[in-house]
């Protein structure tokens, strides 16, 4: 197939996609914003967070592992979705500790970010109020377990892009958890505050030390515009980047 | 107002909540058989737990957090324990970009929350009358009485947030200090736009001194005496003893004027001060070292700031200070309302130090942050709008902190607070019929103190709420426990 020989429509928008693309690539190119929390556009995908889902040809389906294809119809900004995606967002919020007023990551924070995005005023769900440990023991970032989302960011970055296994789950289900590849805490692996893992965190669990609040107020990443507006700003109205059809 | 009938013909009259001040507390008076007060106590029923909660978060941290203890001094907070870890971060001295910076901050701070408390809470009673009918006896009845005192409340308070805002990002919980420094500087718009009001702040600040003035002239025997004791005092001082909210050193005087102690840095504070628990209140009771329990308690806060103080060095402040210190007749002032007229100079003479903060090009400086080699503990002393503020921290070689302590404004005033409290409930209440104008006067003098009762209690622990019902002999006649 040649390039861009993919054609399929997002809410009735054409959209064109390479072979190889994935359904939130195409659309990232496209201008049109998916939410998501665990793909990051320089990792391999994962699939896990579920916030991308979308409505594929009448099925679910999570945008960052699904391949564009010739032809489908997809589903992605409609009240059911966004939903959908707002109540995975509380969950996070419950099952972690998240105290966006004094938080480090606070208009950083891709989770806060997206709470704001799809209409989030307060968890729907009752707070789990994990009691997990700090890691200061690295002297140039702290790993704090009570913001982790389980997006595996850090793992596949430390993994593919590092060269080292830094990261890694254990345990199932409610119980999983980050960890570390020693006992001692992230102070005796081999990870250095400028690996790809130390910089793709989506929340605040990996924060580089001595970095916290230096950004003022108004200036942070989503304080200027909401988190997808990089991407729909790529959208204009008529030519390549897709058009309702 | 809540009346509870106890056996043997003892009563207890609870106020609860006060009114008018910031936070949640109660009063409670017990009055024996013939109706005489026998005892007074105001209690702080709010509860925070920020010293535990603190435990084990990075110390870069702290300064963000623990301004979260109040919605009112969010910036006190937020400058003290930023100073604090200035100490932690071994750095000694801020750039002088950063020292303005948040000097800028503090002192928009004191304006804008002393003068919350002047107009909106006690001018209600300075203006309509302490037993004025209690439905208009607040800052609408003040506005529809007096519009243009109404007005200088509103906007002095703007103009303060507005500088915190310019210097923080927000006018609540703002966001300045890293330690080692500031995250920004003041921007050029920013300054313009304060310096275009600033002049008709400060005369506002004078008229309503004036006016002030006026209500003391008009009740000099009330002024002096309503709710007033001889105490020591305590408070920063600057260099030559000048009045000093930022940074300096602590002093506190006998209530003869005389020295208790002077030149104490922060970090030895606990040579000088200790604290008591009692079993009544969530707040700690601070007293003087030296003096012991019984003797060493002291007022802090504007009375205290301009009683400490040798002189201002700001000139329409100076004016003021002299003038009313010739209420003390050459010793201190010792007026519980004295609280008021001591607040206003303190705002003229922050309004006089943002002037010249704005006119100082160092606020455009680019030198923001220093860095120094780590320490493992870091007190600090500013001087909040309600008086003396103490953060003091230890933190661990990963650079979370293990411990934390925090002596508030409102916490050292508890005694005096308590005292106040006893004397109008002796001086008013005893023998009369009790009504709502007659317990205002307990909340009045309350409110000189301007306490802060979110930012007074903050200990965590095993201190469940007791609601002890007492007769005239002070036998236990019912007791509640709440877990």
């Amino acid at each position: 197939m040649t390039a861009k020989a993919i054609q399929f429509t997002v809410d009735g928008i054409a959209v064109a996609a390479t072979a190889g693309q994935s359904l939130i690539e195409a659309c990232d190119d496209a201008g049109i914003y998916i939410p998501r929390l665990c793909h990051h556009p320089d990792l391999t995908p994962s699939g896990n967070c579920r916030v991308c889902t979308c409505t594929v040809n009448g099925r679910q389906s999570a945008a960052c592992v699904t391949p564009a294809a010739h032809g489908m119809v997809v589903e992605n900004d409609t009240p059911r979705l966004t939903d959908d995606r707002r109540t995975i967002i509380e969950m996070l919020f419950v099952e972690g500790i998240h105290p966006c007023p004094y938080c480090v990551a606070s208009g950083d924070c891709e989770l806060q970010a997206l709470g704001y995005r799809l209409g989030m005023t307060a968890p729907t769900e009752a707070y789990l109020w994990p009691r997990r440990k700090l890691d200061a023991t690295h002297p140039d970032i702290t790993l704090d377990h009570d913001r982790c989302i389980l997006c595996s960011r850090c793992i596949r970055a430390s993994r593919m892009e590092d060269g080292k296994t830094v990261f890694g789950f254990e345990g199932r289900g409610i119980a999983m958890r980050l960890n570390v590849d020693a006992q001692g805490g992230l102070g005796e692996t081999q990870m250095a505050a400028i690996d790809k893992a130390a910089s793709v965190c989506p929340v605040a669990c990996i924060v580089i030390k001595r970095d916290s609040y230096r950004v003022p107020n108004g200036e942070r990443r989503f304080d200027k515009a909401p988190i997808g507006s990089d991407i729909e700003a790529r959208r204009r109205p008529s030519g390549s980047g897709g058009h309702r059809s | 107002m809540t009346e509870i009938q106890a056996s043997l013909g003892a009563r207890k009259i609870v106020i609860d909540p006060v009114t008018r001040v910031e936070g949640h507390g109660k009063v409670t008076i017990r009055l024996n058989e013939a109706g005489e007060v026998e005892q007074a106590r105001f209690h702080i029923v709010e509860f925070r737990g920020f010293e535990r909660f603190i435990q084990g978060r990075m110390f870069d941290e702290v300064p963000v957090i623990v301004q979260r203890l109040c919605g009112i001094c969010p910036v006190s907070h937020h400058l003290c324990a930023g100073k604090a870890m200035d100490v932690v971060a071994g750095v000694d001295q801020v750039t002088p970009t950063a020292d303005k910076m948040r000097r800028l901050m503090h002192y928009g701070q004191v304006l804008q929350s002393n003068a919350l408390n002047f107009f909106h809470l006690a001018s209600p009673d300075l203006l309509l009358g302490f037993d004025a009918p209690v439905a208009t006896r607040n800052i609408v009845g003040v506005i529809e009485a007096f519009p243009e005192v109404g007005k200088w409340g509103i906007f002095i308070r703007k103009f303060g947030q507005q500088v915190i805002a310019a210097t923080g990002g927000r006018r609540i919980h703002p966001r300045l200090c890293v330690p080692g420094g500031v995250n920004q500087n003041l921007t050029v718009d920013h300054r313009d736009a304060l310096r275009k009001d600033i002049g008709q702040i400060i005369a506002w600040c004078g008229l309503a001194l004036e006016l002030h003035k006026s209500f003391v002239h008009a009740h000099q025997e009330l002024h002096a005496t309503f709710a007033s004791f001889p105490s020591s005092y305590m408070s920063l001082v600057g260099a030559d003893k000048r009045m000093e909210l930022y940074d300096g050193t602590l002093r506190a005087l006998h209530a003869d004027g005389s020295t208790i102690f002077e030149d104490v840095k922060a970090a030895d504070y606990r040579d000088y001060m200790i604290e008591e628990v009692r079993s009544w209140s969530y707040m700690k009771f601070p007293h003087i070292r030296s003096l012991g329990r019984d003797n060493g308690w002291y007022r802090v806060g504007p009375l205290a700031q301009v009683n400490a103080c040798a002189f201002i060095d700001t000139p329409l402040a100076e004016a003021a200070r002299k003038d009313f210190m010739a209420l003390g007749h050459g010793g201190l002032v010792h007026a519980t309302l004295g609280y008021h007229w001591a607040r206003m100079i303190v705002m003229i003479h922050c309004a006089e130090v943002i002037e010249r903060l704005l006119y100082d090009d160092d606020l455009q400086g680019t030198d923001l942050v220093v860095t120094g080699k780590r320490r493992p503990e870091g007190v600090a002393v500013i001087e909040a709008p309600r008086g003396t503020l103490l953060h003091h921290y230890t933190v661990d070689d990963n650079g979370q902190v293990t411990s934390a302590n925090l002596i508030v404004s409102t916490t050292n005033n508890n005694e005096a607070m308590n005292r106040s409290v006893t004397k109008v409930a002796k001086d008013y209440l005893t023998g009369r019929e009790i009504t709502e104008g007659l317990l205002n006067h307990v909340e009045v003098a309350i409110r000189a103190y301007d306490p802060c009762l979110s930012c007074a209690t903050h200990a965590l622990g095993d201190m469940p709420l007791i609601v002890t019902l007492e007769d005239a002999d002070g036998a236990i006649v019912a007791t509640r426990v709440k877990e």
